[in-house]
């Protein structure tokens, strides 16, 4: 096979040595990049199971009452109980209304800034939600705590202003940001061919909307919203300032609840390392582990089950 | 102005500015209702600008500065009491790229009946007659008649194309502008778009831009070339093939430009 390019000078000489070991290393880290994600999170289960686990076989706990009683008494002297159910209720409670109260405005958000707003504000919108998203969820339940609660006493006439309600529009400006700019993506992916040809068939904006572009993107929208819900469910911050912190199943949205997330925080640092308690909030980390990922995993079957339709 | 019937647009001094830069220069044409009436020149020359300008789809940007006057039908379009809403109802407009929506074949056909009667819903059997009426005419109701649920934007390239031509027809427009219809498309897609676009002749007025020059000899009447935003010659098509009256209009015809 003597072509005569390749036999000349022109051909060049093979690569050294380090550059070819460079190569392999580099391929090497890359390769430990992508699996350590799986590894962090095998770990991070491993260690929150292994704090967890012997609480389980202990014979003062039963799985029945740990779920189904609302009684939290961990440090009780005579009569120890840890019932979570109180605290289940408190996370549904605040996350289903901040996302019941952030979806329609962030979905709002999303259509005006992709379909309705010129240019320029388009720009200034997509910033101001970006700084949105970076508020520190600290700085946001000082002010659920200081500013919100105030307000929403004043409103509603509740006896304190700390309650499901009032974490709930905290929790649901801090969903907003996050929703509204993954939505505004998914229907900035809409082909524009799609516009144009419900357009010229003589459609109006809002009908471009909800029948072309609404179905077009159901499936990064959900994703935003479902998005949303695991952020109100993990949230931990600003619902443990705004939300009351009292363990109580509500009767209303002006009820103080305490929330999985928010007991955990409050209570880890207090709690003797290795006693019982410890162990049990361990327990309640691995229910919110639970789920959030029973979450995800919906949301997973719900977007396959819409694309294959 | 005494509106001939016999146009079915008519441009008068059209204008037209993407920002700094003018697209359309003095454009002055009158196309002749129910025949097929080509758009050809140099890439670039303002053809699908043209066809744009004559659904005003061109607004959807919003630097886009037009001046002058289009007559559809004798009525200007440009008047302040036309609805856009109208006059996309009228004036059907196929795109270069097949584009049905991300919808069943039915709902796709029947998309703009849907958007139209948006408070008076029709009953599911016109809708039916309807579908069934305007695939039978695009010659796609035999072959698709039993999967009409569907989505659309499974189908071969050829059918989509003949979908977006028969999602059309419900809405009974005067006018079909073509952008290129059958560029996406082989000899097989290209020969059946333009068997159909002689099916449809006569009930519309068919404006087709196109760079194929054979295929404007084929399929249209009369032809109009462009260069360059301007407006160079309008004639029957048998005659600016043959015996163009401007020199510039024999150069591209040789292919002396691409
Ligand atoms: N949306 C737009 N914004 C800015 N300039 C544009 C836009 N669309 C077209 N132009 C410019 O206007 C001129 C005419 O474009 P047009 O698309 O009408 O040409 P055409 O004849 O259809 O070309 P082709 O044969 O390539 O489709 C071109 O110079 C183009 O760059
Ligand atoms: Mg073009």
């Amino acid at each position: 096979m003597a072509l005569p390019s390749l036999t000349g000078k022109s051909l060049r000489p093979a690569r050294p040595l380090w550059a070819v070991c460079g190569e392999k290393m580099l391929e090497l880290l890359i390769r430990f990049c992508g699996v350590s994600a799986i590894i962090f999170v095998l770990a991070i289960f491993f260690f929150v199971f292994k704090e967890a686990a012997p609480v389980l076989w202990s014979k003062n706990f039963n799985l029945t009452q740990f779920l189904c009683s609302p009684e939290w008494y961990p440090t009780s002297v005579s009569n120890v109980r840890y019932g979570v159910l109180a605290l289940i209720v408190g996370t549904a409670c605040v996350s289903g209304l901040a996302v019941f109260l952030a979806v329609p405005f962030s979905l709002g958000a999303a259509v005006f800034i992709s379909e309705f707003c010129g240019p320029k504000l388009k720009e200034v919108l997509k910033i101001v939600i970006e700084l949105l998203a970076a508020i520190p969820s600290v700085v946001w339940g000082f002010i659920g705590l200081t500013v919100t609660s105030k307000i929403v006493q004043q409103m509603t006439g509740a006896p304190v202003g700390v309650n499901i309600l009032n974490g709930g529009i905290i929790l649901a400006l801090m969903c907003v940001p996050i929703i509204a700019s993954i939505s505004e993506d998914a229907l900035k992916a809409v082909p524009d061919t799609y516009r144009e040809a419900a357009l010229a068939l003589g459609a109006t904006r809002w009908q471009i909307v909800y029948r072309v572009l609404l179905p077009a993107a159901k499936n990064g929208l959900l994703a935003a919203v479902l998005l949303g819900v695991g952020r109100a469910v993990g949230e931990t911050m600003a619902v443990l300032m705004a939300t009351g912190h009292a363990v109580n199943i509500p009767h209303g949205i002006l009820d103080s609840v305490r929330t999985l997330t928010a007991n955990i925080a409050a209570e880890l640092g207090e709690a003797p390392a290795q006693s019982e308690h410890y162990r049990i909030l361990f327990l309640t980390g691995i229910l919110l582990f639970f789920i959030t990922f029973v979450i995800n995993v919906t949301a997973d079957f719900v977007v396959r089950g819409i694309r294959q339709k | 102005m005494s509106d001939t019937p016999a146009f079915s647009i008519t441009t008068r001094d059209l204008n037209l500015w993407y920002a700094k830069f003018q697209a359309l220069i003095n454009i002055n044409v009158d196309i002749k209702h129910g025949i097929i009436t080509s758009l050809i020149g140099p890439s670039g020359c303002g053809k699908t600008t043209l066809l744009r300008c004559f659904n005003r789809i061109n607004e959807r940007y919003t630097y886009v500065t037009t001046q002058g006057e289009i007559k559809l039908l004798g009525k200007n379009i440009y008047d302040p009491d036309v609805s856009l809403v109208e006059l996309r109802k009228s004036v059907g407009m196929v795109f270069q790229r097949p584009n049905p929506l991300p919808i069943s074949i039915y709902e796709n056909v029947v998309f703009g009946i849907r958007i139209h009667n948006e408070s008076r819903q029709s009953t599911r059997s016109d809708l039916d007659a309807a579908v069934e009426k305007a695939l039978t005419e695009v010659g796609l109701w035999k072959d698709l008649k039993d999967r009409l649920n569907q989505r659309a934007t499974g189908l071969q390239l050829e059918q989509q194309q003949k979908l977006c031509i028969a999602r059309l027809l419900p809405l009974k427009p005067e006018i079909i502008l073509m952008d290129e219809p059958c560029s996406a498309l082989d000899v097989e897609g290209t020969r059946a778009i333009e068997e159909l676009m002689f099916e449809l002749k006569g009930r519309y007025t068919i404006v087709i831009v196109t760079h194929n020059m054979a295929q404007a000899r084929r399929a249209s009447d009369e032809c109009i070339f462009m260069l360059m935003g301007e407006f160079i010659e309008h004639s029957p098509t048998a005659e600016l093939f043959v015996n163009p009256k401007n020199p510039k209009t024999a150069e591209y015809i040789e292919g002396r430009y691409g």
